[in-house]
C-alpha cells in the first residue's frame, strides 16, 4: 500500500512537471508549433487554392516558427472559431494564438492569456458612396447606416454619433452578407464595420472604384498574438519576434537583403541579427534565430503588403499601422 | 347457333386518355387544383429563368483566377480551381491517391454488399471497411506517412464522420432500444435515462461539449484528437435516436411473435437475434433511413468546432482573398453534392423496402 503511495505520488509529480515545462521545450521537441488561427478572414487568415494557410496572422506563427525552429514551414494550424479560441490556448491545443483578437482587459486579466504586442491596429470605420461627396464621418448627421444587429459595432455607432451631436437611422440585419446587399442596393448610406472587414467588403463588390472608405475610426480594436499566462519565457519569445519583425522594417531589413545587412555597421541592425549580443540567446534561443524569421517571411512591411496592402484585392492602406517615424503607431522597443 | 363476335372495347374518349386526361386530373380537376397550378406555373416561371440564365447561360466555365469570370452569371470557374479543396480538404498532396483509393474502396464495398447472399460476409465487409479506411487515410503504419486529422476535409471528412457515425451508433442505438424494453430494472432506467438525456439536448451542444469544456477537465499538454472527441460525440447522439427508431419497430411486433420464440424455447438473445429484431429493424428502416439522413446533414455542424466539412470548406475558399464574392456559387455546389447523397440513400431506402417486403400486414 505504502508503495502503491509512493509510486502515485511520483506519478503525479511527473505530470504536474511535464504541464509545467516550458512551451519552449515542448514546440522544440514536438519539432512543429500549433498556432491558433481564424475559420477564414481575407487577408488575416485564409487558404489557398493548394490547401496552403496564409495571412498575416498566419504570417506572425510562420515568423515565429522560423525564429524557435528555424523553418517558416514547421507549423501546424489549428482553425478555431471565436468561442472555442482561448480554451483552445488554455487546455495546450496551441502554443500561440494568432487570430485576430482584440486585446482587452477584460481578457487579458480573467482569461489567463497575455498579449504579445499588436500586429494590427483595426477599429471601426465608414465606408461611402463616392458620388455622395463625403470626405469624412464628421459630415454624417442625419445619414442612414447599414449595421449587423446584435454586434459591438452597434453600440460604437450610437455612442459615436451622439458624441459628436449628429442623428443617425439604422438598418440592421442578420448577416454581414445581407448588409453589404443592402447598402449596395442604395438602402442605406453609410456601411460600418471594421475597417478591414470593410476593404473585404469592397473588393466583393461590381464597382469597388466607386465607394470610399473614410479615414475615421471610431473604436479601438487592437489585433494581438496571445500566449498562455505563466510561461515568461515563452511570452517574451512570442513579443519579440513581433518586436523584431517591426524592427527590421525600421532598419530596412528585408528578406531580399537580410544577408547583406548582416554586414551592415549600424549597432542594433548587428544585434538583431544576432552578429553581435546575446539578443537570440537571453530568450533560449539561437543567436541568428531573428535573422531567420526577416529571411523566410519577411520584416513587418512585407508581411503587411503581401496580405493585406495596396497590391492585394483587399487595398488596405497602412494608416495606423505605419511604423511610429512614419505617421503610425507600430512602434518596437529597442533592440539592446 | 349464332356466333357472338367480342367487339373490341371502345377506346375512351379523347378527354379521358392520355396526356390530356392526366393534365385534366392531375392539374384541372377543382377550381382549387386550377388556382394551385396557375400559382406552381407561375412560381416555377419566376424562379427557372433566372437560374438558368445565371447558371448556364451567363455562366463562366473557363479559366482559373477570378479575373477569368468576365460574364454577369455564375463563375463555375471558383469550383473547379477549389474542387480539391472542396473534396479532400488539406490532405497533403503527396497522398492524395490514399484518399482516392479509400472512397474506390467504400464504392466497390457498396457495390459488392450487394451480390452477397451470406450474412456473415456482409457484416465482415461492413466491419472491416471502416478499419481499412481508417488505416489508409490516417496511415503511421505499414510505412504509410502519417496525415494528422486536422488536415482531412471537404468530402471526404463529410462521408468519414457520417460513415462512422452510422456504422458505430447503430449497434449501439439496438442495445439501447433493447435495454429500455428490458424488464431488468437498473438496464431499463440506465438506457431510458440516457436517451431521454440525450435527446433532449441539440446536437451542436455535444459537439461544443466535446471540443471545448473537455479538455478543460485534462492537465495541460493531454489533448485528444479533435476528429476522434467530434466522432464520440456524434455517435453516442445519434444512437440515442436510432435507439428510438427501432423501439418503435420493437413495439410493432405482436406479442405472438415473442410467444411463439419462447415456445420454441429460443433464449433471449436467439429470440431477438433470429425473430424479432430481423422483423423490428425492416419496420423501422423508413424512420432509421430518416435519422442516418439527418445525421449525414448534421455532419456540417462540425464547422463549429474547426473541423472543415464540405460546407465549412466553401466558407473558408470564399474567404481566400483572390475569390472573394464567390459565396453563391459554392453553396450552390455544396446543396447540389448533398443532395446526391441524400436522394441517393432515401432511393435506396426505398428500394429496400421494397425487397425486404413480405407483405405480411394484416
Amino acid at each position: 500500500m505504502k508503495r502503491l503511495l509512493k509510486l502515485s505520488a511520483i506519478a503525479a509529480l511527473a505530470v504536474t512537471t511535464l504541464s509545467m515545462a516550458g512551451t519552449l521545450d515542448d514546440v522544440k521537441k514536438a519539432g512543429v508549433l500549433k498556432c491558433g488561427v481564424n475559420t477564414g478572414l481575407p487577408g488575416f487568415s485564409e487558404a489557398d487554392s493548394k490547401g496552403a494557410w496564409r495571412g498575416l496572422d498566419v504570417d506572425y506563427c510562420r515568423a515565429l516558427a522560423a525564429a524557435v525552429l528555424g523553418d517558416a514551414s514547421k507549423v501546424k494550424y489549428t482553425p478555431l472559431n471565436a468561442k472555442e479560441r482561448f480554451t483552445a490556448l488554455q487546455s495546450g491545443e496551441i502554443d500561440v494564438l494568432s487570430r485576430n483578437t482584440t486585446n482587452t482587459e477584460t481578457r487579458d486579466t480573467t482569461l489567463g492569456i497575455n498579449f504579445a504586442g499588436v500586429m494590427y491596429y483595426d477599429g471601426q470605420g465608414f465606408m461611402v458612396p463616392k458620388s455622395l461627396g463625403i470626405k469624412s464621418a464628421k459630415e454624417l448627421d442625419g445619414a442612414t447606416v447599414c449595421i449587423q444587429a446584435g454586434t459591438t459595432t452597434e453600440l460604437n455607432l450610437a455612442d459615436y454619433f451622439r458624441s459628436n451631436k449628429m442623428k443617425f437611422k439604422a438598418i440592421t440585419f442578420d448577416t454581414n452578407d445581407q448588409v453589404d446587399k443592402a447598402f449596395l442596393a442604395g438602402r442605406c448610406d453609410i456601411l460600418t464595420t471594421d475597417q478591414s472587414g470593410l476593404y473585404a467588403a469592397r473588393t466583393k463588390f461590381k464597382n469597388p472604384e466607386k465607394f470610399v472608405i473614410l479615414p475615421e475610426i471610431i473604436s479601438k480594436e487592437p489585433l494581438a498574438p496571445a500566449v498562455r499566462q505563466g510561461d515568461d519565457q515563452w511570452f517574451n519569445i512570442a513579443k519579440w519576434t513581433r518586436n523584431a519583425l517591426l524592427t527590421a522594417e525600421e532598419k530596412g531589413i528585408t528578406s531580399a537583403n537580410v544577408d547583406e545587412m548582416k554586414k551592415s555597421n549600424d549597432p542594433e541592425t548587428k544585434r538583431l541579427l544576432g552578429v553581435e549580443g546575446t539578443m537570440g540567446k537571453n530568450l533560449g534561443l539561437d543567436a541568428d534565430a531573428f535573422y531567420r524569421a526577416i529571411k523566410q517571411v519577411g520584416n513587418y512591411g512585407e508581411i503587411f503588403e503581401r496580405n493585406v496592402g495596396a497590391n492585394t484585392p483587399l487595398k488596405i492602406s497602412r494608416g495606423l499601422n505605419a511604423l511610429w517615424n512614419k505617421g503610425g503607431m507600430q512602434y518596437s522597443p529597442p533592440f539592446r | 347457333m349464332a356466333v357472338y363476335e367480342v367487339k373490341p372495347a371502345k377506346v375512351p374518349p379523347l378527354g379521358e386518355r392520355g396526356a390530356i386526361a392526366w393534365v385534366r386530373h392531375r392539374l384541372l380537376s377543382s377550381p382549387f387544383n386550377i388556382l394551385f397550378t396557375i400559382l406552381g406555373i407561375a412560381v416555377l416561371a419566376m424562379i427557372i429563368p433566372p437560374f438558368v440564365k445565371w447558371a448556364i447561360l451567363d455562366a463562366n466555365f473557363v479559366g482559373h483566377t477570378k479575373a477569368d469570370c468576365t460574364g454577369d452569371g455564375a463563375c463555375w470557374v471558383f469550383i473547379h480551381e477549389k474542387l480539391k479543396m472542396f473534396i479532400y480538404g488539406f490532405y497533403p498532396e503527396a497522398e492524395l491517391w490514399r484518399a482516392k483509393l479509400t472512397i474506390a474502396l467504400a464504392i466497390l464495398t457498396l457495390i459488392a454488399l450487394k451480390f452477397t447472399r451470406l450474412r456473415w460476409i456482409k457484416i465482415g465487409m461492413i466491419v472491416l471497411l471502416p478499419i481499412a479506411a481508417i488505416i489508409l487515410l490516417h496511415g503511421g503504419v505499414f510505412g504509410l506517412p502519417l496525415v494528422e486529422t486536422s488536415k482531412w476535409g471537404g468530402l471526404l471528412l463529410t462521408l468519414v464522420i457520417s460513415t462512422v457515425g452510422i456504422v458505430l451508433s447503430f449497434p449501439i442505438g439496438v442495445l439501447l432500444a433493447l435495454g429500455r424494453q428490458s424488464r431488468l430494472p437498473i438496464i431499463k432506467t440506465l438506457s431510458v435515462f440516457y436517451i431521454e438525456l440525450i435527446r433532449g439536448v441539440p446536437l451542436i451542444t455535444v459537439l461544443f461539449m466535446a471540443s471545448v469544456i473537455l479538455p478543460l477537465f485534462f492537465p495541460e499538454g493531454i489533448n485528444f484528437d479533435k476528429l476522434v472527441r467530434a466522432l464520440i460525440g456524434i455517435t453516442f447522439f445519434e444512437a440515442a435516436y436510432i435507439a428510438e427508431n427501432i423501439r418503435g419497430g420493437l413495439q410493432a411486433i405482436p406479442k405472438g411473435q415473442y410467444e411463439a420464440a419462447d415456445a420454441l424455447g429460443l433464449g433471449y438473445w436467439q429470440k431477438m437475434r433470429l425473430v424479432i429484431l430481423p422483423q423490428a429493424i425492416k419496420v423501422a428502416i423508413p424512420n432509421l433511413v430518416g435519422s442516418f439522413i439527418s445525421l449525414f446533414k448534421d455532419t456540417s455542424l462540425v464547422m463549429i468546432i474547426g473541423l472543415f466539412d464540405l460546407l465549412a470548406m466553401v466558407q473558408l475558399t470564399a474567404n481566400d482573398r483572390d475569390w472573394l464574392g464567390m459565396e453563391t456559387e459554392g453553396y450552390v455546389f455544396v446543396a447540389f453534392v448533398f443532395w446526391i447523397f441524400t436522394f441517393g440513400m432515401s432511393f435506396y431506402s426505398k428500394r429496400l423496402e421494397k425487397q425486404l417486403d413480405t407483405n405480411n400486414r394484416d
